[in-house]
Order: C-alpha cells, then sequence, then structure tokens
C-alpha cells in the first residue's frame, strides 16, 4: 500500500508528498484516526486530498496511506431500516456527538439459505440465495456485478456475518474469489444493467396534485425546487411515507438535524398500508445534516444512489429523496474553491452541470443482470437562493429531470399544502400514463386532468382582469370558471399531510375524488347556462363537504364518496330545473 | 509532543487578521493560540493553515499595534475552549467570555471547546412542548417548541430590540417549573445605547437572574465577533445538557456577524460568493443555528430565537435566504405594520413556524389550536388578496363576503396582532375565535362542524 505524508493542509483540502504511486479517485486514510479521504488531484510527487470529516488537529508530516481501491461503500441487505453518514458509517450505536474517524458498519447476522449448487456458472447480479432479515422481508444473495466464474462453493443455509463469504467462485483467470451478502462498489460508478426498459407507467406518489396534475414514471425524474418556506422536506417525507415503492432512500444532504431526528422518530412507527409492515423496514436513510462536514456532504449523494441501485438490482422498486440538491451543490462549490479552480456561473465549478447529469442519468427503469425488472425513482429538492428559479442548479437540473414540481410561494403562505404551482410546474411524460388509469379505474383520468389545468390557467388570467373591474363586473360564466378552479384547489389539490386520512391518497381515493370534482364542474356549467346565477352556485350547502373530502373520507371508506357525489346531483337538480327559479334568475340578472 | 509551546521572533509577516509565522513547533490545524504584541496586549487566535515551512494563524482580535519584532505566540495544543461552572446566570460577559460585570470569575468546573462537535441526528429528540412568549402573532399563529430555531427577519429602525426584549423578560413554560427555564442572551455588534437597554431591561423586569447576557460592541474588532455566538452557544449547552435547564438563546444582530465574516473572509483573499459573502456561509451559519435542539436522555433543550436585520428590507438578501434554509421557520416583522402603528409588527403571512405541528394540539396546546390557527392563516391571505382588490375598484365594488374579510383583515391587526402586554395563551386563542364570528361560517373549511357550533354560534 502507498504512504504519502503531508505537506500543507487547509480546511478539509491537503497536499501531500508520495512515496510509491497513487491513482486518482483512490481512497486513502488520513493520520491516526484513519480519516477517510478521496485523491482528487495528482502533481509530479504532490497529490491533493479531499478529507471527509473534521481535520482539526492534522498537521505537516502526518501520514497518509493508500487503500488501491476508490472510495467505496459496502451494500447488503441490513441496509434496510437504518440510517448511516454520508459515507455510509452507521450513525447509530455511535457517540452522541458526530467525532472524526468513525468505523464503518460492523457485520450483521443474517439467515442465508443456498439456491445454487457448487459447479455451477454464475454470472454478476444473479442470486446465490436467499437472504432473510430478523422478521423482515427476504433479499438476494447478489453476486457483485463484475465478477463471472464457475461456483466452487456455497455454505449450507444457516446464520452467517453479511462480511463473511457464503460461497466462493472461480474466474477465467483462475482466481478465488469469495462472495458474501453483502459486496463493496465504488460509489461514482454506476451499477452495470442488462438494458433500460421504457416506462409507461408512473410510480404513485399518493399526493392528489402530483399524480393527477404532474406525474412522474417508475424509474423517473422529478425536481422539486422551493425557496425556503414553501414545503419541499414536507412534501419529500409525505412522499417517503406514501410512495408506491418497495425501498426508499431518504437523504438528507446538508438539511437540518432536528428533521432527520424527525423523520427517525416517526418512520418507525408507521405502517406501509399496502405490505402492513413497518415503513421504516423498507427505508434506508442518509444523512449529513448542515454541520456536518462539508466534504462527506458532496459525496454523500453517490452513496445514495448506489444504496439504491443495488436494491433495484434485487428486482425492487426504489424510490430516492434527495433533500437536497442544492446543498450537495454548494459543497461543490465550497471544495472546489479551496482547490483553487477557476469559478464558473454563480460561483459553482464549471462541471456542476455534468454532475448533475450523471446523477439523475442513473434514474432508470431497467432489466437487472439476472433478469428482472427494477426500477430507481430519483427525486431531488432544489433549494435556490432567493427563491430564483433561474439560478444554475435549478436550470441545469431542468435539463435532466422530466417532471418539474416547482413550490410557490404564494401558496405556501395561504398554508396550501402541497404548494405545487400549477402553472409552473410540468411532467413530459403524462400521456403516456392514460392507459396505465383506465386500468386502475379512472377512464377520465387524462381528460379530466386537462380541464383542471385549463381552469387553473383561466383563473390565473381572470383574476388579473377581476383585479381591474371588479369580481362582479365578469360574465356569470367567468365567475363560475373562478369559483371551479377554487373548488379545483380546495376539494382536491390541497392535502393534509398531517391528517391521518390524507396524508396518502390511493388510486381509487384520487379517481373517485377526480370524478366528483369534475362532475361538479360539469354541473354548475349546466347550470350557468341554464340562467342560474354564479353565486347561488357557490352557496350550494354541498361545498363544504366536497372541499372537506380528502380529509373526511380515508382509503378504504368509498362507499362514502357516494353520498357525496349524490348529494351533489340531488342539489343541482333543485337549483336548475324549476321555470320559476329560472325567472328569478333571470330577475336577478 | 506537548501543549503550550511558545514560538518567540519567528513571525514574518502580518496582513489583516492573518500572522505568518516560520514554522519552529510543531501544532495541528484549529488549535487555538494566543499571540502577545509589544503592546503586551494577549490576543485569541488559531492555526488556520500549516505548510512545512509556514504556520498561518488567524489572529481572532484587533490586531491594530501588533509587530513582527516583539510577537509571542503560545500554542495552547487543542482548540479554543471556554471553562463554565455553575452560577453563569445573572452575570454578563463580554464577546469572548470574559465576566465584565465587576463580579467574581466563574467558578470553571470543565472546559468545552467552543466550536462545538455535531450533535448525532439519531442521538437527538423531536422538540417537542410549547414556549409562551407572550407574543399573540407567534404564540397562536407561530408558535415557538422547545429545541427549535426561530429567527426574526426584522429592518432597521423596526422594534425588534424592545421585542427581545419582551421576550426574555416574558417567556416561560407553561408546563415546567420556573427554575427550569434559562435565557442566554448574545449581542454581537451592538451599539452602546442597545446594549445598556438590554440590560437595563432585563434587570427592570427581573429577568437577569436567570439570563447569561454575552457583550460584543459595535467598537469590539469584527474576528472577536465570530467568536461571540459561539462562547454563548457554549454556555447554553453547557446549561442545557449539563444543568437540564430549558434555555432560550436569543442572538442578535446575525447580520452584524456576518457582515463580519464577510470582513475577515476577505482579509483571507477567500474567492467571494453573493454579495461579497465567502461561499461557506451557509455552512458557517449551520454550525451556529444547529446547535439548537433537545438530546435523548438530556432533560435540558436549547432553543435559539435568532434577530437578524434584512439590509434593505430585502428577505432575499444571502443572509435571511440561508438563515430560512437552515432555520425552522421565520418571525417577519413589517414595516408597513409598524407605520400603522401595530405592535409588534408581526407580518404572519410570511412567517411559519415548521415545527408547530409538533408542540401544539392537544397534549401541549389546546385541541382546536392547530385547526384555528390554519383557519385565520386562511382568512388573513384573502383579506389581503381582498385589500388589493379593494385599493383598485374601491370598497363598494365589492362583494358582502368580500366586505367581511376585509373587516376581519383590518381586526385581525388590530386586536390580534397588535398587543399592549403580555397576552397568555388562553387570551391568544380568544381573540382568535372572536375574529373568526364574523365571517360567514360555510367558508371556514379548515374548521370542523364540531368546531364552529362549540364557537362560533352565536351568543
Amino acid at each position: 500500500m502507498s504512504m504519502a505524508a503531508i505537506r500543507w493542509i487547509s480546511g478539509p483540502v491537503l497536499r501531500a508528498t508520495v512515496r510509491g504511486p497513487f491513482f486518482l479517485r483512490e481512497c486513502v486514510r488520513v493520520g491516526p484516526r484513519h480519516l477517510l479521504g478521496e485523491v482528487v488531484r495528482i502533481d509530479g510527487d504532490e497529490i491533493t486530498v479531499q478529507v471527509y470529516e473534521d481535520t482539526t488537529g492534522l498537521r505537516p508530516g502526518t501520514l497518509i496511506e493508500g487503500e488501491g481501491n476508490p472510495l467505496a461503500i459496502r451494500v447488503g441487505p441490513a441496509l434496510l431500516g437504518n440510517i448511516y453518514d454520508g459515507l455510509l458509517r452507521p450513525l447509530t450505536g455511535i457517540d452522541a456527538r458526530v467525532t472524526a474517524g468513525a468505523r464503518p458498519a460492523p457485520a450483521a447476522r443474517l439467515a442465508f439459505r443456498p439456491s445454487r449448487k457448487a459447479g455451477a456458472t454464475v454470472r454478476g447480479g444473479e442470486s446465490l440465495g436467499e437472504v432473510s432479515l430478523p422478521g423482515r422481508r427476504t433479499l438476494a444473495c447478489l453476486v457483485p456485478p463484475d465478477l463471472e466464474g464457475e461456483l466452487v462453493a456455497i455454505q449450507e443455509a444457516g446464520e452467517y456475518d453479511d462480511t463473511q463469504p457464503v460461497a466462493s467462485v472461480r474466474t477465467a483467470d483462475g482466481r478465488e474469489v469469495g462472495v458474501a451478502m453483502s459486496h463493496a462498489w465504488p460509489v461514482r460508478v454506476p451499477r452495470p444493467v442488462a438494458r433500460r426498459l421504457p416506462t409507461r407507467e408512473p410510480l404513485v406518489t399518493g399526493q392528489r396534485i402530483l399524480d393527477a396534475l404532474f406525474p412522474v414514471a417508475l424509474g423517473g425524474k422529478a425536481a422539486i425546487p422551493g425557496g425556503f418556506g414553501t414545503g419541499k422536506t414536507v412534501l419529500l417525507e409525505a412522499l417517503a411515507k406514501g410512495c408506491a415503492a418497495d425501498v426508499i432512500v431518504y437523504l438528507g444532504c446538508g438539511e437540518r438535524g432536528n428533521e432527520m431526528a424527525g423523520v427517525l422518530e416517526e418512520l418507525p412507527q408507521l405502517v406501509d398500508p399496502r405490505t402492513e409492515r413497518k415503513l421504516m423496514e423498507r427505508t434506508v436513510i442518509i444523512a449529513n445534516t448542515s454541520n456536518m462536514p462539508v466534504a462527506a456532504r458532496e459525496a454523500s449523494i453517490y452513496s445514495a444512489i448506489t444504496v439504491a441501485e443495488y436494491f433495484r438490482d434485487q428486482g425492487l422498486h426504489v424510490a430516492l429523496m434527495a433533500d437536497s440538491t442544492s446543498r450537495w451543490a454548494e459543497a461543490l462549490r465550497e471544495v472546489s474553491g479551496r482547490f483553487g479552480e477557476l469559478p464558473g456561473e454563480g460561483g459553482y465549478p464549471a462541471y456542476l452541470s455534468s454532475r448533475l447529469a450523471e446523477f439523475y442519468e442513473r434514474a432508470a427503469l431497467v432489466e437487472t443482470l439476472s433478469g428482472s425488472r427494477g426500477s430507481v425513482t430519483v427525486m431531488g429538492a432544489i433549494s435556490p437562493p432567493s427563491g430564483d428559479f433561474s439560478e444554475p442548479v435549478t436550470s441545469h437540473t431542468k435539463r435532466y429531470v422530466r417532471a418539474f414540481w416547482a413550490l410557490d410561494v404564494k401558496r405556501a403562505q395561504a398554508r396550501f399544502y402541497p404548494a405545487v404551482h400549477p402553472l409552473q410546474s410540468y411532467s413530459e411524460d403524462a400521456a403516456e400514463f392514460a392507459p396505465w388509469w383506465s386500468e386502475n379505474g379512472n377512464t377520465q383520468w387524462l381528460e379530466l386532468r386537462r380541464r383542471f389545468l385549463t381552469l387553473l390557467d383561466e383563473q390565473s388570467r381572470l383574476e388579473r382582469m377581476a383585479k381591474i373591474i371588479g369580481k362582479d363586473a365578469l360574465p356569470a360564466r367567468q365567475q363560475l370558471t373562478l369559483a371551479c378552479a377554487d373548488l379545483v384547489n380546495e376539494a382536491f389539490l390541497r392535502q393534509n399531510a398531517f391528517a391521518p386520512k390524507d396524508r396518502v391518497a390511493g388510486p381509487a381515493k384520487q379517481a373517485a375524488m377526480m370524478r366528483i370534482t369534475g362532475r361538479f364542474i360539469e354541473l354548475s356549467t349546466q347550470a350557468v347556462a341554464a340562467g342560474v346565477a354564479p353565486d347561488r352556485i357557490t352557496r350550494l350547502a354541498c361545498l363544504r363537504p366536497l372541499a372537506r373530502m380528502g380529509e373526511e373520507i380515508g382509503d378504504g371508506e368509498m362507499e362514502k364518496f357516494d353520498a357525496v357525489a349524490s348529494a351533489l346531483e340531488t342539489e343541482f337538480h333543485d337549483l336548475i330545473p324549476a321555470p320559476e327559479a329560472r325567472d328569478e334568475a333571470a330577475a336577478a340578472g | 509532543m506537548k501543549p503550550r509551546l511558545l514560538a518567540e521572533g519567528c513571525a514574518t509577516r502580518l496582513a489583516g487578521p492573518l500572522l505568518f509565522l516560520k514554522r519552529t513547533v510543531d501544532v495541528g490545524l484549529n488549535e487555538a493560540v494566543e499571540v502577545k504584541g509589544a503592546d503586551g496586549r494577549t490576543r485569541l487566535g488559531r492555526v488556520a493553515a500549516a505548510d512545512e515551512e509556514t504556520l498561518t494563524i488567524e489572529v481572532l482580535e484587533n490586531t491594530a499595534g501588533l509587530g513582527l519584532a516583539d510577537v509571542v505566540v503560545r500554542f495552547v495544543g487543542q482548540p479554543l475552549e471556554f471553562a463554565l461552572g455553575p452560577g453563569i446566570l445573572g452575570r454578563v460577559f463580554d464577546g469572548v467570555g470574559r465576566v465584565i460585570d465587576g463580579g467574581p470569575p466563574i467558578p470553571a468546573r470543565e472546559a468545552y471547546p467552543i466550536e462545538g462537535l455535531p450533535w448525532n441526528p439519531v442521538a437527538r429528540g423531536v422538540p417537542r412542548d410549547f414556549i409562551e412568549t407572550g407574543v399573540s402573532a407567534i404564540d397562536l399563529m407561530n408558535s415557538l417548541v422547545r429545541g427549535q430555531k426561530l429567527p426574526i427577519f426584522s429592518g432597521g429602525g423596526l422594534p425588534h430590540d424592545r421585542m427581545a426584549a419582551d421576550i426574555a423578560t416574558n417567556a416561560r413554560l407553561p408546563r415546567g417549573a420556573a427554575g427550569d427555564f434559562a435565557i442566554v442572551f448574545a449581542g454581537m455588534g451592538l451599539p452602546h445605547d442597545s446594549a445598556e437597554f438590554f440590560r437595563r431591561r432585563l434587570e427592570q423586569g427581573g429577568a437577569l437572574e436567570r439570563t447569561a447576557l454575552f457583550l460584543n460592541l459595535a467598537a469590539d474588532s469584527s474576528t472577536q465577533r465570530l467568536l461571540t455566538p459561539r462562547y454563548a452557544l457554549t454556555a447554553a449547552e453547557y446549561l442545557a445538557f449539563v444543568e437540564g435547564k430549558h434555555v432560550l438563546a436569543i442572538l442578535t444582530d446575525m447580520t452584524n456577524y456576518c457582515e463580519a465574516l464577510r470582513e475577515v473572509s476577505s482579509s483571507k483573499g477567500e474567492i467571494p460568493s453573493r454579495k461579497g459573502f465567502p461561499g461557506y456561509l451557509y455552512s458557517d451559519l449551520a454550525t451556529l443555528y444547529e446547535r439548537a435542539g433537545c438530546v435523548h436522555g438530556a432533560k435540558g433543550t436549547l432553543t435559539q430565537l435568532s434577530i437578524l436585520t434584512m439590509p434593505s428590507d430585502d428577505i432575499t438578501h444571502p443572509i435571511p435566504d440561508l438563515t430560512g434554509y437552515i432555520t425552522e421557520g421565520q418571525i417577519v416583522l413589517s414595516r408597513d405594520l409598524d407605520r400603522r402603528g401595530v405592535n409588534p409588527p408581526v407580518n404572519v403571512l410570511p412567517s411559519l413556524s415548521r415545527l408547530m405541528k409538533d408542540g401544539t394540539g392537544e397534549r401541549y396546546t389546546h385541541r382546536d389550536h392547530p385547526a384555528l390557527a390554519s383557519q385565520l392563516y386562511s382568512a388573513y391571505a384573502r383579506a389581503v388578496q381582498t385589500r388589493v382588490l379593494a385599493a383598485v375598484v374601491g370598497e363598494d365594488g365589492l362583494s358582502e363576503a368580500d366586505r367581511r374579510y376585509l373587516a376581519f383583515g383590518e381586526g385581525f391587526e388590530r386586536n390580534l396582532v397588535h398587543q399592549a402586554g403580555a397576552r397568555s395563551f388562553a387570551e391568544s386563542m380568544e381573540a382568535g375565535w372572536r375574529l373568526l364570528k364574523g365571517l360567514p361560517h360555510a367558508e371556514l373549511t379548515r374548521l370542523s362542524d364540531e368546531q364552529i357550533a362549540r364557537y362560533l354560534a352565536k351568543a
């Protein structure tokens, strides 16, 4: 192993004189506490190292040891249900204060049951047997993607440490390689797949405004930009709790410690309605709070996506929530500044865009090496300075994502959550998902979506006009448009993340609510056409239950929607036909 | 190697706060030093960078009067520390933790590094339970929770000093003993008269004896200003996690702190980012704000209420912007309300307390508090919108419902936000329900039917 000695140090960056060969991006250990670092530049006999931990106390002359490998993390089934720092070292079981020199995760004792026999030919990504987590689900013991050869030995069923080999593979060049239940993988290298698949299916998020108006594809990419206080984190947490994925990787990157504490307290108590298991069991949390070392923040995003890819390779659908990619970009900027690199737009290094692309491009729906179907869906929050969406991180991210969920300060200030702006947001894949929704009980999905969006668009134009001439001066039809748009917002799009029944809306509930809201628009349009004054419609008694149906009716109570719907029909029936009512309306008009 | 090494006569260069030494001793990064010049004054500093020949010392106090010839540098061998012990409440300190009230020194029991170490997120408890500030716009609309960091965004000339002093005097734990509560007050770059104002107000209100006061005056050096919040928060952490008190740390004014950071950064020749502030402003502020919180197994909590003045009232300025991304919400003061005589002039619409849901409701304040706050928000937002409309089309052009919202908005500012003295939480709730009575009940969609029947039925 190569050694080097520190020549110069400042903050998280050091330069050292080498005694032996190093390569770029090699993982190194610094000083007596074995701080983790990475070689970022080589110049003659001098290397520049980025250190991922607090460098207090390091001094010229301190020794550095090369690991001979690129920066890698150990991925395995035992990751599920646990919390790690940005370099995948466990945060449980250590001190209350984060100090430098953390150790990698200790071995976990897991039950293994072989499914292959010695003598078989195995390839990367294939399963050697079942791994069951204590009291939890069963996963596969994967052959590392870059390994291929003859299985020369495999252990019998039993409990083993997940770092200890349970099988041995002889490669074509005659080496024998041990395969454990977990394996190391370099974080900056995408894990290989058989092929990428086109996606025609949405990832159901459980948030009506997203699923109905701006759906994200299974294996797709979504960005959530929003100024502070617009509810990015609440939305991401709601997605982590409610979205229909098998595994959630939640990355808290440069965010608040109290938020991570909240997630850690809440998730173990919540139950996934689809599987009846604790939500924590499907979750891996990676936390690098804003006061933890900045260089590790830069690496944490790669650790997170590598973990996500590992579970994808198990044939699972994984959702990765990154909160927030701006903090990652700022870490990149801070470290780049320490290297003395030439700053580009907004002070960010010129390679910001390509790094963002590298990250988002690792999201996909794929056929894995073992032939099953898995996906990684990425949802990245962006915290643009001053809420200005033209800044570099937002504008570069926009080039790589297909769903854009812009959060709006105005909506957030009126406590309208999720504060997704219906006119600034978009989903490029929406039209693809109509067949999926048809199969899942919402044949009118595309049409109602279009109608809601048109209404909201008209609302913004009419409100501008109403500001000038007054609302009452608008023609009846336009007054109705405003009333209907209000209803779409209040009854359908607003969703209370803290109300037990409204937290997550399944496809059936969404379809019912969409249908009822659509029906109201239809009936009220007919009524106004028949001469009913708009303010009589806004006074209807059914409006209140309609506006509160999200909070009052749960996923398993579909019959209650019928009551709301029939009240709607009756009240409009009473409103429209009687000729005297029509005269009255005419007299009032 | 042994700590407490001396280096004499090896200074090669002085530039602003930076002192360059020939490297004659073996010391590590970030370790503390004491720099003594020919003038006999001792200044604190730390090792900022090191290579084989040179040590770069960042002097954390004024370097005027320092020369190269007679500089003596003493190396402490570890990062800066603050020695603390019982009896720091009721005392007044300068910006670097030295007693300045003429009393005896603090009996030091243990020394704590002033930078603190980041809390492991796993060790943190979720902030719960309510701190009553006596301000309705905070208690009712944006509740402060134990362990939260909630800044006040103010502007030059707005009454944030008075508000901070009022909160320091009136704040209490509705469900805790009075002796459990302590205040750490850190003034950074305070003009002399403001410092006097705080000291007098706390004394008059009887709050000084539960307060540790740290004062860095406007005339003190800006490098020292960077240390003041760190000393104050170290004391606050000691009170919270060693003595087990519920501590409210009031830091004012964070804008002065950030200006000092910019000054020091530029004298180091660092590449500036937005508005000349260093690129690490976010990370640096986080090391202060993130020291608030609750810890599993510790009795006490540390809550932060920092005050910053937005340069030219601009909320998108880097200081409030980055602060808002770290803290759990913000209380925004408005010049417009101040002009109309509303005191405290809290604009509730851009204000937010992210942790409110965890510290309010049945177990902490009142079962119907969250719904009431949500309904007041939504109604006030509509009232403000209607006000814009009324300004264009005139009040006569408004519908009946709109006129009622207009009246509600006026009443909300006059009778809820505005208050003559401290208000208890129950009084704030009552004021809220009274206001909602004037609105059409059918439109109160954030309230349940039962809440409407109970609180809003005509008497």
